[in-house]
């Protein structure tokens, strides 16, 4: 199947062998959109990666550049200031929100309920960007985050924009839920689809919602406290059969908990500066040493993993993504299935081919 | 054990390629340790480098007058290696990163580790991806194929010696260094091309 959007993931294809319509064997082909990133990553400034990280997981791109400035500050030993943290731990979450509301509109594209979910899916996440695009200039392509702090200070305005979008979101959610979550025919498409174990997981180092849902405690934002998220009051939702559907309602549930985080990081936002003053963006070049620098980011564990030779560009500049390293399950998720059933656990494990490839 | 000069201060063991099976189940399998989550694995290149090595000699003058320092300089050729990194942490008792770090005997025809995919089944594609852009061949990998480039591929990209082959198909633009490399190129394949 593929390369071409098998439903709409990407150009990502698979080489499945059928008996009959059940699927007995399936490998993964990638590399459609390689280009060599981690290459041009050495070839670059510390500051000119920053914006190329954007185009990794071009749906998250403030969790991507979270997880590169995290990692560069970790090298250079960079403070971030106060202000900063919060308007990072907005950010992310609202990135957050967008991505899973995402999620949930092609998985139902890939049940076949074409269209309506998606579009509602999309008008939210239009919102969201919007944000996006006001303070940073781009809906997309970011490029927010500096190592050191943030590139631009939201407005008063902007944050009020930001609560009003927050407070409305919760009714968007019951809505969607409400059409979408007791579904029979989502229900009969995805209970029991694509089961798979918690030791299975963690073996195969599947993180993210996708881990969460298989019933395994294990979130970076709780694991490693990096920000500000041990000051803010949120819970983990877990998955307690790891099918299809649990994947889907972790997302559904996540989403309530980032309503959560953002109603207190926008409540609790200090004044201040947002940069560190000793942050040297142009002709960074930190001492000689490595560091590996790693978030919660709404596909799993994005990682950073950098090694400096004291010249202003990386040695080495090794991204760990999320979504390629969870696609090692995919066979065995798919196992027995139908071809119809294969699409919608790929569209479960949530994968972007901009990270996948590199 | 490896010092890590930086800020980071994440230090690594470095492990010989005979015993890193066994390191790294042990690693899993203690019960004060449990890493049982592998969550980054990476290749890097570290070419032949000369090392240049100044010994210096002072001979005292035997008139009494100032010592004499003679300068002596040494190349030496350093091998290049080929080594993986791979980070560890644990899901149980949530601790980590410990870095695992292994390196081959040289670049060229023993560039051989372990697989460590029997342990963490999380390595499985990223040591794929390790084989494809660097050439490291692991052995007991279960399913050890090109992943990124295609399988005709022949070279490493991510070694820091790649050069890029010149014989794609090129377009003529006004840049004076395109025109050039597709010159060469022409040249090469006999000027069969426009």
């Amino acid at each position: 199947m593929g390369p071409h959007h098998p439903s709409t993931h990407g150009v990502f294809r698979m080489v499945v062998t059928l008996d009959g319509e059940r699927i007995v064997k399936l490998k993964p082909v990638l590399g459609y959109l390689h280009r060599n990133h981690e290459k041009i990553g050495e070839a670059t400034s510390y500051l000119g990666s920053m914006p190329y990280t954007d185009r990794l997981d071009y749906l998250n791109a403030m969790t991507n550049n979270w997880a590169y400035a995290i990692a560069v500050e970790k090298l250079g030993g960079l403070a971030v200031p106060e202000r900063a943290e919060y308007i990072r731990i907005i950010l992310a979450e609202l990135s957050r929100l967008q991505n899973h509301v995402c999620l949930a509109g092609f998985l139902l594209q890939d049940t076949g309920a074409s269209g309506t979910p998606l579009m509602y899916a999309f008008r939210e996440r239009e919102n969201i960007l919007g944000l996006f695009e006001s303070l940073s200039g781009s809906r997309m392509m970011c490029n927010y985050q500096r190592f050191g702090g943030c590139r631009v200070d939201p407005s008063a305005e902007w944050m009020q924009q930001a609560s009003t979008l927050v407070e409305g979101f919760g009714a968007f959610l019951d809505e969607f839920e409400e059409l979408i979550t007791g579904n029979e025919i989502l229900m009969a498409r995805t209970q029991g689809i694509g089961v798979l174990k918690a030791a299975d997981a963690v073996a195969a180092g599947i993180t993210g919602p996708m881990l969460r849902a298989a019933g395994v405690a294990y979130d970076i934002r709780k694991v490693d406290g990096y920000g500000f998220y041990p000051r803010f009051n949120f819970r983990v939702p877990l998955g307690a059969h790891g099918d299809t559907y649990d994947r889907y309602m972790i997302r559904i549930l996540e989403m309530r908990e980032s309503i959560a985080i953002l109603r207190q990081a926008l409540r609790d936002v200090p004044a201040g500066p947002i940069m560190d003053p000793k942050a040297k963006l142009r002709g960074f070049s930190p001492k000689p040493g490595e560091s590996y620098g790693r978030i919660e980011g709404p596909k799993g564990e994005i990682g950073f993993y950098l090694i400096s030779d004291g010249s202003p560009n990386p040695y080495r500049y090794r991204v760990r993504p999320p979504s390629f390293v969870n696609l090692t399950v995919l066979e065995d998720l798919c196992l027995g299935h139908t071809i119809a059933d294969s699409v919608v656990i790929l569209g479960s494990i949530d994968i972007v081919l901009g990270e996948v490839d590199r | 054990m490896l010092q890590n000069p930086g800020p980071a201060a994440q230090h690594s063991l470095l492990v010989s390629a005979a015993v890193l099976r066994q390191v790294a189940e042990f690693l899993r399998d203690d019960a004060s340790l449990r890493l049982d989550y592998c969550s980054n694995v990476t290749g890097v290149d570290w070419p032949d480098k000369v090392v240049v090595e100044t010994t210096r000699s002072t001979v005292p003058d035997p008139a009494g007058g100032p010592a004499k320092v003679t300068e002596q300089k040494t190349e030496r050729l350093e091998p290049g290696f080929l080594e993986v990194v791979y980070h560890l942490y644990s899901m149980v008792q949530r601790h980590g990163p410990v870095v695992v770090r292994a390196r081959t005997a040289n670049r060229t025809d023993s560039a051989t580790l372990p697989s460590l995919t029997p342990v963490w089944r999380s390595a499985e594609f990223q040591e794929r991806e390790i084989f494809d852009l660097f050439g490291v061949v692991f052995t007991g990998h279960p399913d050890l194929r090109r992943i990124l480039m295609w399988d005709g591929f022949k070279d490493y990209p991510m070694r820091r010696d790649y050069v890029e082959p010149e014989d794609y198909a090129w377009e003529p633009t006004p840049h004076g260094d395109l025109v050039e490399k597709a010159k060469r190129a022409q040249a090469q394949s006999g000027g069969a091309q426009t």
